[in-house]
């Protein structure tokens, strides 16, 4: 495994469930996944921002992707899960997903990126592509866009 | 040894030096006679250049030269102090600051010699009154020349002064002599650049010991071999060779600048020189200064004592400080704000456990005033002085007041005053603007004053004081006051408002239109102020560091600008209340009362919410609406109310139960929430849980 980590065009993902459909985020994103918790609600914020939690004696903001994607919400299961994401843009933020399922590997190969048109049509517009693994199919996320502030 | 590592230290005393050569040349101004400020200026410039010196600054070093020399002939009188000698040495403490800003920034004093100042400053010395020429030499260069020039009388002397002799080391020496040995008494100093002070002083020793024998070294030789000396070093060698000799020995190893020698006689050894120490002292002041930290500290032989005394005695009281780099207090600061959370949720657990005994719940209590005054201490070690900062603004508005050509003088208070470093370290500019304002916009001219039948000398006054929970700075001046119809005509000219929406705006509120960006009714350019930015980044700054800033003003007898900082940042006490069932924090120190209040009792003024108490009608507020929290209450129910105030302003906010007092931590929400303007940050409670802090502040 190690030989995989090093080479470029091998890229770990996290695989999450949304809404029956599974997603891919790149692992190097992530900083942490921690189990649902109490959050703290914010006023006069978007919809899809829940509130905020503490994380170790950090104050993080957590955000839902089934409201920033259209999914309908649903309450919280013992499979829901809260992802740590790290990005330098953004700063730590929070996104509770439906479920995590598993950590894959894929090569350059199996992924499918979407061209410049594709990424204008709405529904791709948080991916940056579709992976395949053991015949399924993991759309992958493009993280930058689903925590942008521009709303659907 | 590497200078980089002490370039820090440079940069902090030579920026303490210049303030208070700053300070010291304003106080001269004023009194040029004054003997004490004379030679505190003198002391620091000498300082400065010693510093400069050392660090390799030679630019630097040369203009602080001159500087000092032209103060060491008004110390001797020579030269009368006069406002050409105050103008060209602020120039030159401009242009040592430009050095040093230099060397802060890329570790080099940069190109620029300065050598109009330098003229100027050599004039002064020329063109003094005659009759001391033969002085200046001497005196010019106390650090370098004097100990050169008065070398074999000054050596004749300095065991008396320089060396501590023990009563057996007295004895070896005479007995020395007594044997027709020679003893010799030799200071050598290293050249400044030096690098390996260590090794060229071992080199003098070894060649020193083929010679003869090194009887007494000062500082001790294991101090030598650590370093632990700054040019100089004194050796009494017993020999049976020649001075000439012993002397070529040691200045033929290299970086050894010299190495003044002298033949010691019995009467040297046992402290005959008790007068000429005395009257040496002055002379070689200078130098000394440079290195007193290995002459001073042991109690040299008792002739000297009182002249050192005299020194000490001129000299201000020097705290005791250390100085700490401002991320280690950070992260202790971080450190204690953990374990106050850890202390919260200790009592909080001890709240939901009513098995446990009182002894558990004194230990709690015990550890709660721990925590407290742990984090007082840390809070107040994070604590400096406005001073610093508000030093540089006499000198400022000396400039000003020569550039506008407007008499005025500022008046300060409260200057001991302390704040949060990290806040004065930001206070600076803010008040700078403000000042350059007051003298720029605010003070009228002489003749205009007179006219009013003012005093001709425009005052501004800046004001510090602690309230509260708050620091209140203000500034103040007896100028013009802000035309408010110059303002309105401005603003509805630029498009800024309407004139409808004019007309029915208050004073204040076209007052405020001031903090807006690019708004300025200067009507001429100038390159004090004028510019338009301003008052709306002085505005963003105070607010940045959670304080707010007001201004009053009225026409025709001048403005005072109010602004008010917080005294801490990161932990405050706080009044926890509820709405539904979410917690929300409200800072302490914005709260005035906590008042029951009927349903009955709320009246409407213009459709809005009002009580009336205790003759003071304040403005409701529901959180639960403002927050969009469910309330679990209805409007019929009696309210709990916490009235808050901002400056002289109350407004109530109406909440549904309170939880009590608590010391909470402040902590960032990120930047990925775009809190509402209401919530300032959010805290973590005992429980883990995580509250926001209400800003009352914004609620008005």
């Amino acid at each position: 495994m190690d030989e995989l980590m090093t080479t470029n065009d091998r890229v770990q993902y996290i695989v999450i469930k949304v809404g029956g459909e599974q997603y891919g985020i790149d692992i190097k994103y992530i900083d942490n996944i921690v189990r649902m918790q109490h959050i703290t609600r914010v006023p006069k914020v978007q919809s899809y921002l829940k509130g905020v939690i503490n994380l170790r004696g950090e104050v993080i903001p957590v955000m839902s992707i089934r409201g920033k994607m259209g999914y309908e919400e649903v309450e919280n299961t013992k499979d829901t899960r809260i992802i740590i994401i790290k990005l330098e843009q953004h700063g730590t933020v929070g996104v509770i997903v439906d479920e995590v399922k598993e950590v894959v590997t894929l090569s350059e190969d199996d992924v499918e990126h979407f061209t410049y048109d594709a990424k204008q049509e709405e529904k791709n517009m948080y991916l940056q592509g579709v992976g395949k693994y053991n015949e399924q199919l993991i759309s992958l996320l493009e993280l930058n866009a689903v925590l942008s502030e521009k709303d659907l | 040894m590497d200078v980089s590592q002490y370039l820090e230290i440079f940069l902090d005393e030579s920026k303490e030096h210049l303030q208070n050569l700053n300070t010291q040349i304003l106080e001269l101004e004023k009194d040029s006679e004054n003997m004490d400020t004379i030679n505190e200026i003198f002391r620091a410039a000498h300082s400065l250049k010693g510093m400069a010196g050392t660090m390799g600054y030679k630019r630097m070093q040369n203009l602080t030269h001159d500087m000092e020399n032209v103060f060491s002939e008004v110390r001797n009188n020579n030269i009368k102090v006069n406002s050409e000698i105050i103008d060209v040495v602020f120039q030159c403490l401009d242009a040592l600051d430009e050095y040093i800003s230099n060397i802060q920034s890329s570790a080099d004093e940069g190109e620029n010699e300065n050598t109009a100042i330098i003229e100027r400053l050599n004039a002064i010395l020329n063109g003094k009154s005659g009759g001391g020429e033969a002085a200046p030499k001497e005196e010019a260069a106390p650090a370098e020349e004097a100990p050169k020039v008065e070398a074999p009388e000054a050596a004749a002397k300095a065991p008396a002064v320089n060396l501590k002799l023990a009563e057996e080391q007295v004895h070896v020496l005479s007995e020395a002599i007594k044997q027709g040995k020679k003893v010799y008494f030799f200071d050598v100093k290293v050249q400044d650049s030096c690098i390996l002070k260590a090794a060229r002083a071992f080199l003098v020793f070894k060649a020193v010991e083929e010679l003869g024998e090194i009887a007494v070294s000062d500082p001790s030789a294991q101090d030598i071999e650590d370093e632990r000396f700054e040019t100089n070093f004194t050796l009494i060698i017993i020999s049976d060779a020649e001075l000439d000799k012993i002397q070529t020995a040691i200045t033929s190893v290299s970086e050894i600048e010299k190495a003044d020698g002298k033949l010691l006689s019995e009467a040297d050894l046992t402290g005959g020189g008790a007068e000429a120490a005395e009257a040496e002292a002055p002379a070689e002041e200078a130098p000394k200064e440079t290195k007193s930290a290995t002459t001073t500290a042991p109690a040299p032989a008792k002739a000297a004592a009182p002249a050192k005394d005299e020194k000490k005695a001129g000299k201000p009281v020097v705290n005791r400080t250390v100085r700490v780099d401002i991320e280690k207090l950070d992260v202790l600061m971080n450190l204690v704000s953990e374990l106050i959370i850890a202390k919260n949720s200790l009592v909080s657990a001890a709240g939901q456990d009513h098995s446990q005994t009182s002894s558990f719940n004194e230990q709690i209590e015990y550890l709660e005033s721990v925590t407290t005054n742990l984090h007082e201490s840390v809070m107040k070690v994070r604590m400096v002085p406005i001073e610093s900062v508000v030093n540089k603004f006499p000198r400022m508005i000396r400039d000003l007041s020569k550039k506008l050509d407007k008499k005025m003088e500022l008046y300060m208070s409260g200057e001991e005053t302390e704040l949060d470093r990290t806040v004065v370290d930001e206070i600076g500019d803010p008040l700078m603007h403000l000042l350059r304002n007051s003298a720029d916009h605010g003070l009228e001219s002489a003749e205009v004053r007179k006219q009013r039948g003012k005093p001709e000398m425009g005052s501004i006054f800046l004001d510090a004081y602690q309230d509260g929970n708050n620091v209140v700075i203000e500034v103040r001046d007896d100028g013009n006051g802000i035309d408010v119809e110059a303002v309105k005509n401005k603003a509805i000219e630029r498009g800024t408002i309407s004139a409808e929406q004019a007309a029915t705006m208050s004073d204040k509120e076209i007052i405020d239109l001031l903090f807006l960006p690019s708004f300025s009714t200067a009507k001429q350019i100038t390159d004090v102020s004028g510019r338009g930015v301003g008052l709306d980044v002085v505005k963003s700054k105070i607010e940045s560091l959670s304080g707010e800033v007001e201004v009053k003003s009225k026409l025709g007898e001048g403005s005072t600008w109010t602004i008010r900082l917080p005294l801490t940042l990161a932990i405050i006490q706080a009044l926890m209340v509820c709405i539904g069932d979410e917690k929300y924090a409200i800072s302490l120190g914005s709260i005035q009362t906590i008042e029951d209040v009927k349903a009955s009792e709320i009246k409407y003024v213009q459709a809005k919410e009002v009580i009336n108490l205790r003759g003071a009608v304040i403005p409701l507020i529901r959180l639960s609406e403002v927050l969009d929290a469910p309330t679990n209450k209805t409007k019929d129910d009696d309210m709990v109310v916490v009235i808050v105030k901002k400056g002289d302003k109350l407004a109530g906010l109406v909440v549904d139960e309170l939880i009590g007092q608590q010391e909470i931590v402040i902590k960032s929400m990120g930047k990925y929430i775009n809190k509402c303007k209401v919530i300032s940050g959010a805290t973590i409670l005992g429980d883990g849980e995580v509250a926001l802090i209400v800003d009352a502040n914004a609620c008005f």
